[in-house]
């Protein structure tokens, strides 16, 4: 009997034991998941996967964005957990095989206007996390809208043959020589960020030729010039401080510059969201790619008529800009950038500087910096030629070694989409 | 110390108190009006308007109408690339704000342009203006706009200040869908009654008025709308 009992409260006891350690380990799964998902948050920020996955005045991640490109538009999908028009039946594997491989559970092939041959390199766990913080959205019942595309460019086996030329499915593979922070910095600039779809000539749907079509780094359709990253005299921010370049990254302004257009977008939805160590992660890693490549400008105008138009150029500056960007082109950083010294006006494709003097812009509104200077546009107040004049003696003063551009230049880009 | 050199020393400290506060805010005011340089090549200094026909003053019209405006051009609603482009990036909050600077602005009325239009016309539009014409379902501008065409907090705009061609194209706007607002989009329904000789009487009219003594919109609620205008709820206001 009394070993009976014994035998029975020790059952007792352990199954006790065993019920506290199954609610503990309860407990633990729900903290881990809800780290997990608010992980999943973070990198979907950092992914960008709003900014195209969302209409304007739409449901988050409901998808139906117009993406205009040069054959044709494309609408985003709805990635919201909605069992019918969502993603609502994927499993975690079916989303790593969109991020990882480009395809949909079906096996069917996706356009590359979705950046899978960035976010091949996001790892499994990254993209399982993302998955969780996806699965706990609103779900969003809309349909999926039909792409537009011109023949032959409507055919998805096409996308074979881009895939056989521009993709690489991998694994982001850590430089053991580096330190965690640039490795760090490379896997989300060359991953989640995917950067390179606008960065590198190897654009998002042609590739190569494409690239050459456009002239290197000129984003198609929307007219704005993404400069090298790794090159000293476009974008690339060898001689920047690490400082000045997550400001740029975070806050959208430093004092060496400031972004606007399509990369004022990606900061807005994006970048402004990633943490200190991340966003330095990613600072030291561009600093470490970018190299010089000296190269004199040339002019592609006349002796006579640049000299015309940089005294005419002098005059409009004086008028116009120099009251916020100082007499010397010095500025007033980090609200009036600098012009001086300033290499995204010296690159050899002047159509940023010409798109600014023209349409102006207001830095993206950020935590770091919620209300925003505006720069105006001069589109109406200015003639092309004063245009030309203007960012012709921008480029080649104080020290700055662009060339001078011409009043045709000037006025395509009038007809610029504005977006 | 007495009693009355303690007053006179306290005085002072609020009237001190009371001028750097003052300052503090021209200050703030001037920062704005730095940070909204973008605006004023088409709507001018303080938002009075330029000689552009086609660019409207945005001076004293109700905060809660330009917040508005404002996200809709944010968000594509309301078309104009070049607005729509400048305003993309920028945060809710920071709209609010914007929509506050231009309502607290008051730089004087412009002097109306001469018309062009003949006086039938002028007549024609004052009336509609006035009365509107209930036969065609059409209320008075002032039954919404105010009894001074000044506009009704926090969503009904002022009307003055602005020139034909604006007005009619904004009309034109409406009626054919083009400019919208949330639902229920009442000047949808208005406009879509007006016909074409209506939109040229009502715009010549109205760009004919002179400033009246007091600029300031109505205060919400101050009369009831013939309609009911998904433009005058705002987020906190019922």
């Amino acid at each position: 009997m009394r070993s009976s009992f014994k035998l029975l409260s020790a059952s007792w006891l352990a199954g006790m034991a065993a019920f506290g350690l199954s609610s503990q380990n309860e407990a633990r799964s729900e903290e881990q998941l809800a780290s997990v998902i608010e992980k999943g948050e973070y990198l979907a920020r950092a992914g960008d996967c709003v900014a195209c996955h969302t209409s304007p005045e739409g449901k988050v991640f409901a998808g139906g964005l117009a993406m205009p490109t040069p054959f044709g538009t494309l609408y985003t999908s709805n990635i919201t957990p909605d069992v019918e028009t969502g993603i609502g039946s994927w499993t975690s594997d079916d989303f790593y095989r969109t991020m990882h491989e480009g395809r949909f559970p079906d096996g069917g092939l996706i356009y590359p206007a979705m950046p899978f041959a960035s976010y091949t390199k996001v790892s499994r766990e990254d993209s399982d996390a993302i998955f969780a913080y996806l699965r706990t959205i609103a779900p969003v019942t809309q349909h999926n809208r039909e792409h537009d595309l011109d023949f032959p460019y409507n055919n998805r086996s096409l996308i074979l043959g881009w895939r056989t030329l521009f993709f690489e499915q991998g694994n982001f593979k850590p430089d053991q020589s580096k330190s965690d922070e640039w490795n760090r910095g490379a896997y989300l600039v060359e991953g989640l960020g995917h950067c390179g779809m606008c960065h590198t000539p190897i654009n998002a749907l042609g590739g190569n030729s494409e690239a050459d079509a456009f002239k290197g780094g000129l984003i198609p359709m929307q007219n704005w010039y993404a400069p090298s990253l790794t090159s000293n005299k476009e974008a690339g921010l060898g001689d920047w401080s690490i400082d000045d370049i997550t400001d740029l990254l975070q806050k959208g302004i430093s004092h060496r510059g400031a972004v606007y257009g399509p990369m004022a977008d990606v900061v807005y939805n994006s970048l402004q969201y990633l943490n200190d160590a991340d966003t330095r992660a990613m600072a030291v890693y561009l600093k470490s790619i970018a190299q010089d490549s000296p190269k004199p400008a040339t002019s592609r105008l006349p002796h006579a008529e640049s000299s015309l138009l940089l005294s005419l150029g002098k005059s409009v500056y004086d008028r116009e800009c120099a009251v916020c960007h100082g007499a010397n082109g010095q500025g007033e950083p980090p609200h009036y950038p600098p012009l001086a010294g300033n290499q995204s006006i010296q690159m050899d494709s002047a159509v940023n500087a010409i798109r600014m003097v023209l349409n102006g812009g207001f830095p993206p509104g950020t935590f770091g910096n919620p209300m925003p200077y505006g720069m105006p546009p001069f589109s109406i107040t200015l003639s092309d030629d004063e245009v030309a004049a203007v960012v012709s003696y921008i480029r080649t003063s104080w020290g700055n070694s662009g060339a001078p551009i011409s009043a045709a230049e000037a006025n395509r880009l009038r007809s610029a989409p504005l977006q | 110390m007495n009693l009355s050199n303690l007053a006179l020393g306290l005085c002072c400290i609020l009237l001190l108190a009371g001028a750097s506060r003052v300052s503090a805010s021209d200050d703030a005011q001037r920062e704005m009006a730095k940070r909204l340089e973008a605006c004023t090549p088409c709507h001018g200094a303080a938002g009075k308007g330029t000689d552009d026909p086609y660019f409207p003053r945005l001076a004293g019209k109700p905060a809660g109408y330009l917040y508005n405006q404002l996200l809709a051009f944010r968000s594509g609603r309301r078309k104009y690339p070049p607005m729509n482009y400048l305003l993309h990036f920028l945060p809710d909050t920071y709209l609010r704000q914007i929509a506050k600077h231009y309502a607290s602005q008051s730089p004087p009325l412009p002097v109306p342009d001469p018309s062009d239009v003949s006086a039938a016309i002028l007549a024609e539009g004052e009336k509609l203006a006035l009365s509107g014409d209930a036969e065609r379902g059409l209320p008075a501008c002032v039954s919404c706009h105010g009894a001074f065409l000044t506009g009704q907090e926090p969503g009904i705009p002022g009307l003055l200040g602005l020139r034909a061609s604006y007005i009619s194209a904004q009309l034109g706007g409406w009626r054919y869908g083009t400019r919208t607002a949330n639902a229920p989009d009442c000047m949808q329904v208005v406009a879509g009654n007006l016909s074409e000789d209506d939109v040229r009487a009502l715009s010549a009219w109205l760009a004919s008025r002179p400033a009246p003594a007091n600029r300031d919109p109505e205060p919400e609620g101050t009369f009831e709308l013939p309609l009911t205008c998904g433009s005058q709820v705002m987020e906190g206001h019922q």
